[in-house]
């Protein structure tokens, strides 16, 4: 079957291809998988295992974001240290290391970028998705100096929206890298942050990595309608539905990684993943 | 709460209550870490293995892990436990069960004498005893037991390792599903079950998969069962709707609390094992029941707590589930043993154990125990480690492992076992798909006579049309 490599003439399996992210069709060496697709295995795990562990350049994104109009971002670290207590201790990656030097903003919505589990992905979407949340929300609503955070979990957002007493907190993070998607940014809306609010009282936008995934124009549309509505219904969560979707949008603990394999597991929306394409070699 | 004392080189060390004992006897493991249960150090680790190894079984009928009156778990494992079944091992310490263990599977009719104490002992004493023993001592008596389970095929049979062919899709594209399934068809699985974890929980779009399953199975004749695993209540909907529904899948953990974030009840469940086989699917066997579990549930649920206000081990915990599990008469059990991420599991070297003691403790309860061999991105593993589970599981006797095309799940987004490895497994350890399958592949012309999977040319064959190519 090894004539039955893609790429090769005449091979079968192309059209099936089409219909399916998923390696299928991929030959064999004996029992085992040919050369070809064990490199190609091997090396989207490597890209993806660099994209959680390659830090947060934050040196180079703080122009960037400044270069948005919301003002100059504030940088706060979370309680992990370095990567390997952020991956084992989700509990300290939710809490402050010092926010004494946030103002008291007192507006209406504030914004969290953190690294989360793909830092190239904050590095890459961050700063075109903030231009759009920025495009989305004002002037209607009044927007904090934004916040970027490094270790940091979802929750952290709690905190620092209290410190900056907003009334909205939007979090935009890394997600899980897959294979096939190692850099996508997730987006959690929680209204009157503070400390102790459960992921139930959370909505998400997951999946944002354009050109594959969710543009962010329609992330950012998506974010502020969240925002309206929490604002209208003075809660965010399970009580806010996502009008603008088909399913209701309830976020997963963690960034974006499903918890639970089953029926229950929270998923990407449909209309983002659908066009996600893997890197064939 | 009995404070116990251990001394190791000149320092003593004080647990406080079997929950104490238990969780710093553990391997070391981030899930206890992080629920700050965990020994602080390999000596404190070691001192608690020798006040386990000298406790009596009986007192974990005497005092529960979790409490009898707030936890229904607790409560379906004490009122089910089997006195006379217990007798032949109710004078053992915890070191001496496992010297038992070890004994008695060295001896010519172990699988019946396995089988013979399974309902005497308690998910807490399968746990602590796991406790004491090495990978070489976790296979070796799991090899020992024998446990079967049928629907249209027979889990289960030794000398047999099945695979639930997986063949999940991001939006559940039918096409693409099918895509899968035949990919996977083609080298040799789907044998335990063709299951789809769905993009959403949508009733239609179940029963949809459902039908597309149900229907390739009947077109080609195969013997195998289909699952598509959305939360029970959905499943309980589609039985009375009247969708082809082979098995009832659900995730369970081993607390009350962390069934109840699941949305679960043990009522609940019962209710639905009884309307799964009241439709009367099977052919060889009627156990209609598909359960997955993992290390860690209970604590990432929040419901991890147990006497004296104290955090249970994660693994005590998840044998506690195959307690619950066992009760439910189920075709399949798995543990998805690298799923849940890094803070409890954090590399392979903890995957690798844990996946050895889930199987043990699941088979020595009494279950068609498989696992989910897998990893995620952010976990310090990789395929090396999958492999080398996979092999150790399959000289262990495990009854089934889930199969993904090219190890790549991406819709879950995790790397599980590729239909390849298993064919490696099977190779090597002279392993072979379950009885009524492997009928099917040898007449359909995929195997050879001794089920070895052929390379054919997959267009050739009558299954191409399969996936509407």
């Amino acid at each position: 079957m090894s004539d039955l490599v893609p790429g090769n003439s005449g091979d079968p399996w192309a059209a099936l291809r089409r219909l399916t992210g998923a390696r299928i069709g991929l030959g064999r060496a004996g029992d085992s998988l040919p050369t070809r697709q064990l490199l190609s295995l091997h090396t989207a795990h490597a890209v993806a295992r660099d994209a959680v562990h390659r830090p947060l350049d934050t040196d180079a994104l703080v122009d960037r974001i400044e270069a948005v109009g919301l003002g100059a971002p504030y940088i706060v670290g979370s309680r992990a240290a370095d990567r390997g207590t952020y991956l084992r201790r989700p509990d300290l990656g939710r809490l402050p290391g010092d926010l004494g030097g946030l103002p008291v903003s007192g507006a209406d919505v504030g914004v969290l970028l953190c690294d989360g589990l793909s830092p190239g992905a904050l590095e890459r979407h961050g700063p075109p998705l903030l231009r759009a949340l920025r495009e989305a929300l004002l002037p209607q609503v009044s927007v904090a100096p934004p916040v970027l955070a490094t270790q940091a979990r979802v929750a952290l957002g709690d905190h620092v929206g209290a410190r900056l007493n907003v009334t909205t907190m939007v979090v935009v993070i890394g997600e899980r890298p897959g294979l096939s998607v190692p850099e996508s940014l997730g987006v959690y809306v929680t209204h009157l942050p503070r400390q102790g609010r459960t992921d139930a009282e959370r909505n998400c936008v997951s999946n944002i990595h354009p050109p594959d995934g969710l543009d962010y124009a329609e992330a950012a549309r998506i974010t502020a309608s969240l925002i309206r509505g929490a604002r209208a219904l003075g809660a965010s969560g399970v009580a806010l539905k996502d009008t603008s979707r088909e399913r209701p949008a309830v976020p997963t603990e963690g960034a974006g990684a499903p918890t639970a394999n089953d029926g229950s597991t929270p998923t990407e929306p449909a209309t983002a993943s659908a066009s996600a394409e893997r890197p064939r070699r | 709460m009995k404070k116990y004392h251990q001394q190791v080189a000149g320092t003593t060390y004080a647990f406080d209550g079997l929950v104490d004992v238990l969780a710093k006897a553990s391997p070391r493991r981030s899930g206890d870490e992080l629920a700050g249960c965990a020994a602080e150090s390999d000596a404190e680790r070691a001192a608690a293995l020798w006040v386990l190894a000298d406790l009596p079984l009986g007192r974990f009928l005497d005092e529960p892990v979790v409490p009898y009156e707030s936890d229904d778990v607790t409560r379906l494992i004490l009122d089910r436990h089997d006195e006379r079944a217990f007798a032949p091992v109710a004078h053992l310490t915890v070191g001496g069960f496992r010297d038992w263990l070890l004994a008695t599977a060295a001896l010519p009719d172990a699988a019946a004498r396995l089988t013979a104490v399974s309902r005497g002992l308690t998910p807490e004493m399968v746990a602590a005893v796991s406790k004491t023993m090495r990978h070489q001592d976790l296979v070796a008596v799991a090899r020992a037991t024998r446990v079967t389970s049928a629907f249209r095929t027979t889990i289960g049979t030794p000398g047999t390792l099945a695979t639930r062919l997986q063949p999940n899709h991001p939006t559940d594209d039918s096409r693409g599903i099918a895509a899968a399934v035949l990919d996977g068809l083609l080298l040799g699985c789907g044998d335990a079950v063709v299951g789809i974890n769905p993009a959403t929980d949508s009733p239609q779009a179940a029963a949809d998969l459902l039908e597309l399953l149900d229907g390739v199975r009947q077109r080609y004749d195969i013997p195998a069962q289909s699952c598509v695993l959305t939360h029970v209540t959905t499943t309980l909907d589609l039985i009375h709707r009247g969708a082809p529904v082979d098995l009832v899948f659900q995730s369970i953990a081993g607390t009350q609390g962390a069934n109840e974030s699941f949305g679960v009840t043990l009522p609940l469940l019962f209710e639905a094992e009884e309307a799964a086989r009241s439709l009367g699917r099977g052919t060889v066997g009627d156990n209609v029941m598909y359960l997955e579990t993992g290390q860690g549930s209970a604590l990432s649920a929040g419901a991890h707590i147990g006497a004296g206000g104290r955090p249970v081990d994660q693994q005590t915990l998840e044998a506690r589930a195959y307690g619950l599990a066992r009760e439910l008469n189920p075709l399949l059990v798995n543990t998805v043993v690298g799923f849940i991420g890094p803070e409890y599991l954090y590399d392979g070297r903890q995957i690798v154990r844990a996946g050895l003691e889930d199987h043990f403790c699941g088979r020595l309860l009494g279950l068609p125990m498989g696992v989910d061999v897998c990893y995620t991105n952010h976990a310090e593993a990789d395929h090396n480690d999958t492999d080398t589970l996979l092999l150790l599981l399959g000289a262990a006797g495990c009854a089934f492992v889930i199969t993904v095309p090219g190890a790549d799940d991406v819709m879950l987004g995790y790397q599980s076992l590729s239909f390849h490895d298993v064919l490696t497994a099977r190779n090597v350890l002279g392993l072979r798909p379950a009885p009524e399958f492997e009928r099917w592949l040898i007449r359909t012309g995929l195997a050879d006579g001794s089920g070895r999977i052929l390379p054919v040319d997959p267009a050739a064959g009558p299954l191409w049309e399969l996936a509407g190519a």
